[in-house]
């Protein structure tokens, strides 16, 4: 009998190629090819300007420079603005960039040519020769600039609002204006990227012969980038494949498309009959690829003596950056998230998203959740400290309760569907992670490190995340005649193990070796239906998928098996690629199955012998039933009616060094809800990365624009992330399994738990070490410092007052 | 423009012999990557600090994109290719990754992979600290680390060092 594999660690298939050097990332490709061609982009290096004159006249001398193109040598729906990929009816000012600038950049590393050539060295030698005439505009950095609007981004964008969006369940005014007590927070999150170890990339290769656009691209949504190219290039859908090899890491930068070098480098395979590659470096990545996270927020609440919440009323500033092509998934997330497990009776919440002269904003692992975590929970916080409770106290009494669900909180979520959960157990996960941090036992901790002079501090964070969001995603398992499975499902991968994950998922399912079955994502070719692996949402959307394709092939196994063994299907069980009659000797292969399945007119090999109609089948039959198709496959699609709702809570301890405000982290906790877990082993993988990365948002990670647009630190030099030595040592993890009544198989998605809460549990770390209230992030240790220094002399009681 | 003068450059990688044209210009990483066919080698930030492009000169890791290719002529280069057994199982290093999860998108891997093979040489049999000091160059962005410092670890025990006060834990979770 075939052990289980759905809920163990079963180590990943994908490791092979990546230990031995074998992975074939974007880069890695075409490179024995000798007609590869290489691109390179000219960027603006000024965040406002209008483009007076571009002058290329000296680019074609250099020897290896095949071709330059500037706004004015595109044509038809090139020359347009790219798409506003999600348009949303409050989004009144949308605004895109054209895949070369056209009279405005607006940014600094907006793309204004393009150029190929025999080698990247030479394209950047190319590029240094273009020379561009400018008139400079001041331009717009930061939030405070953005919301003064003395200036605009965009001559036909009033204020700089490019969106202002307002939700309410009940009457959050009133009910604070009633309540017996009430806090004013004002809090702050800053910009930080993704920033995989790969940057972007595209390959392209037109085929003359076949008609036909290959294109390779380093992204998290093939079907998206194929559907972008083809209506670009004025191609047919049909004659356009975008296939997405090994992707070096994605975290939401890759999900925004068509890129402007998506575009460009097909146009140039197609119009100079050679392959061209773009890989972007570094420098690039941070100055022309996507940031998240900037808002600035002002909340209201309104509480009773117990901390419950009577009504909360939030009011935040979104800095989207210079353009909105992925529309207002960000600020909505944060606008719905951020009442993470808790119900909050009365609740308004208002947004405006701003344009500034910096680079664009699209989700970021976690996607606005951070901030909405960090928003509510420093209010939790905030409400704890004014009434001398515990905060796991005042958090308890606004849980949702486990038997309230599903939960319908009145408002719309960013799917557009109702934001309405699932299912979760937020008491039974606060009593888990009391446990793993050691909450009850802290403070006579902190008196024994007090006695050695040093300053300690507890926080915690709570957070709800919606998972799996739809449309939908596919899946086709196809059994060979050697019974080997082929399974492939559209969305793609970057890290996340989907190779593993899915094929145990089908193993289960179907009844075979684990290593029978070969796993395929983000083809085109083999799954053009698709929407991307974002959003936590591949092994709910792509694992149901899978799951449900799998069964259809089954179902087809037993009713053929059924008839070649002369039994009933009910009596028929699949192991290890054997269909038996359950109790008996009597077996057949799936691979004689997949043969029987297949009536053929011609023997190509032993199997196909067996297979050919003149040996099958009936012959007062067609071979072929008119109800029926050749061959053993199974094809499915999953679209839930809404998001699945993981939940979790983070807990940390951290020192706060008395001279130097260095923060060091003692412990860290988590206890992590994603339903039913396909591999444990890789979602804990996905938790410590995601701390790693939380860790880096909080304490270091910003992107430091200066006030003429500059980004003063777009290098892994200057920008701060996370080595070894900044993470914790060990994170404990204890996990929960409320599993989703939504999909078959009971999983919500865990791709971007760990680092929601990050921001949010430091803040209250520190505060508790430090005794004065955090309210922006991240800090650095010379913040901290400083804020040091602002409150040395204000007593406590002072402190608290200014809380309020 | 006149044309970019070109070097022939004998290159010594995983004890195979790679002739190459390239430009004074040309960095080891690009060379290895583009002109030899060795993609193993990632790079991921183009100014030393990350660690994807670290090989092996000489047995000591280096960045290779800040290296130039002109100047490994005389150098005996392994890179993550290099690093299998000769009967094309895995090394202790990278059967470690592959025990302990010690890697997500795989990008960085080689990187670490060449890092930790050399710090090994040094110290066969390294402590925690010992461990997270071996791989502290090296940037990653999915894995959180901690699995990679599980994977110095269980390297060692592979190569039967016997230190480390995780490695009871490692063998329990791969029991």
């Amino acid at each position: 009998m075939t052990t289980k594999l759905f809920g163990t660690k079963v180590p990943r298939v994908e490791d092979q190629r990546f230990l031995r050097g074998q992975g074939r990332y974007v880069d890695d490709l075409l490179t024995d090819d000798p007609r590869l061609l290489h691109s390179a982009v000219l960027r603006s290096p000024h965040a406002h300007a209008r483009i007076l004159d571009i002058d290329v006249s000296d680019v074609l001398d250099v020897e290896g420079v095949l071709a330059v193109w500037t706004w004015e040598d595109l044509t038809g729906p090139m020359a347009e603005p790219l798409p506003l990929l999600i348009p949303h009816p409050t989004l009144t000012h949308g605004r895109t960039q054209y895949a070369l600038a056209k009279d405005e950049v607006n940014y600094v590393g907006e793309a204004i040519a393009f150029v190929v050539a025999v080698d990247r060295y030479v394209a950047e030698d190319a590029v240094s020769r273009i020379r561009v005439d400018y008139e400079h505009l001041e331009p717009v950095v930061g939030i405070a600039a953005a919301r003064a609007a003395t200036r605009t981004v965009h001559d036909d964008v009033p204020d700089n609002v490019g969106a202002r969006m307002e939700q309410e369940n009940g009457d959050a005014r009133a009910a604070i204006a009633a309540a017996p007590h009430t806090l004013t927070l004002e809090l702050d999150v800053e910009r930080s990227a993704c920033t995989p170890m790969e940057g972007r990339g595209t390959v392209a290769r037109w085929d003359p012969d076949t008609s036909r656009l290959t294109v390779w691209s380093s992204t998290q949504t093939s079907t998206g980038v194929r559907g972008c190219v083809a209506a670009k290039l004025g191609l047919d859908l049909a004659k356009v494949d975008v296939i997405t090899p090994d992707v070096g890491g994605g975290f939401g930068v890759k999900i925004n498309h068509p890129w402007p070098e998506e575009l460009l480098v097909p146009l140039a395979a197609m119009t100079l009959g050679r392959p061209v590659k773009f890989t972007e470096d570094r420098r690039e990545h941070f100055i022309s690829s996507a940031h998240e996270r900037a808002q600035q927020h002002h909340v209201e609440v309104g509480f009773d003596d117990d901390g419950r919440l009577l009504g909360l009323d939030v009011e935040f500033w979104h800095d989207h950056g210079a353009y909105t092509p992925y529309g207002l998934i960000v600020p909505i997330i944060t606008s719905t998230q951020l009442l993470g497990p808790y119900k909050p009776q009365n609740y308004r919440v208002v947004f405006e998203s701003l344009y500034t002269n910096t680079v664009i904003v699209t989700p970021y692992r976690g996607a606005g959740r951070p901030q909405g975590c960090f928003v509510m929970e420093r209010t939790m916080d905030a409400i704890a400290a004014y009434l001398g409770k515990d905060r796991t106290e005042v958090r308890s009494t606004n849980f949702i309760q486990p038997d309230e669900f599903p939960f319908e909180h009145g408002l719309v979520f960013q799917d557009g569907r109702e934001l309405t959960y699932d299912s979760g157990d937020y008491p039974a996960s606060l009593v888990k992670l009391k446990e793993l941090v050691g909450w009850d036992e802290f403070e006579d901790f902190r008196a024994e490190m007090a006695a050695q002079g040093r300053r300690v501090g507890i926080g915690l964070a709570c957070y709800v995340e919606g998972t799996g969001v739809g449309p939908y995603e596919g899946a086709h398992v196809h059994i060979e005649t050697s019974g080997r499975v082929k399974v492939a499902t559209g969305l793609t991968t970057q890290g996340q193990g989907h190779q593993t994950a899915f094929a145990q998922i089908v193993a289960d399912t179907l009844g075979v070796r684990f290593e029978d079955v070969e796993i395929t994502t983000g083809d085109t070719r083999k799954m053009p239906y698709a929407v991307g692996t974002f959003a936590s949402r591949a092994a709910v959307m792509s694992g149901s998928a899978i799951h449900l394709a799998a069964l259809r092939a089954k179902e087809k196994a037993l009713r053929i098996a059924a008839e070649a063994l002369e039994a009933s299907e009910d009596d028929l069980e699949i192991a290890d690629g054997v269909v038996s009659v359950r109790g008996t000797d009597t077996s057949v292969d799936l691979g004689t199955v997949a043969v029987l399945s297949n009536p053929l007119r011609y023997a190509f090999d032993e199997a196909s012998k067996a297979a050919t109609q003149f040996s099958v089948g009936d012959p007062g039959k067609p071979p072929v039933a008119e109800d029926d198709e050749p061959g053993l496959e199974g094809k499915d699609f999953y679209s839930p009616e809404r998001s699945t709702f993981a939940s979790g809570m983070h807990a940390v301890i951290v020192e706060t060094d008395p001279d130097t405000a260095e923060i060091t982290i003692l412990k860290y906790a988590v206890v992590h809800d994603c339903g039913h877990l396909i591999n444990p082993m890789i979602v804990e993988g996905q938790i410590h990365g995601g701390v790693a990365q939380g860790v880096g948002g909080a304490l270091y990670e910003r992107m430091a624009y200066d006030e003429s647009g500059q980004l003063l630190n777009a290098s892994f030099m200057d920008f701060l992330m996370p080595y070894v030595t900044e993470v914790p040592t060990t994170i404990d993890i204890d996990h929960l399994e409320t599993p989703s009544p939504l999909n078959p198989l009971g999983i919500k998605g865990a791709g971007e738990a760990g680092v929601i809460p990050s921001a949010a549990v430091f803040a209250a770390a520190i505060e508790d070490a430090e005794g004065f209230p955090i309210a922006a992030m991240p800090i650095s240790p010379s913040e901290l410092f400083a804020l040091r220094l602002a409150h040395a002399d204000t007593p406590a009681e002072a402190i608290a007052e200014e809380t309020r | 423009m006149t044309s970019e003068k070109l070097h022939d450059v004998r290159l010594h990688v995983n004890g195979s012999v790679h002739e190459v044209r390239v430009p004074a210009r040309r960095l080891l990483s690009d060379a290895l990557r583009h002109d030899c066919g060795l993609t193993g080698t990632h790079v991921g930030c183009e100014h030393g600090v990350c660690g994807a492009c670290t090989i092996l000169v000489d047995g000591a890791p280096v960045r290779s994109c800040l290296m130039f290719a002109v100047s490994a002529v005389d150098a005996e280069i392994t890179t993550v290719e290099g690093l299998t057994e000769a009967d094309g199982s895995l090394s202790p290093v990278q059967q470690a990754f592959s025990d302990c999860h010690g890697l997500q998108c795989g990008f960085c891997t080689p990187g670490f992979l060449t890092t930790i093979t050399a710090g090994l040489r040094d110290n066969p049999d390294p402590s925690e600290d010992e461990a997270r000091e071996m791989i502290a160059g090296n940037l990653c962005r999915c894995t959180g680390y901690q699995n990679i410092v599980k994977s110095v670890l269980r390297a060692s025990q592979i190569q039967g060092g016997t230190k480390g006060e995780m490695q009871g834990e490692i063998q329990e979770e791969r029991g």
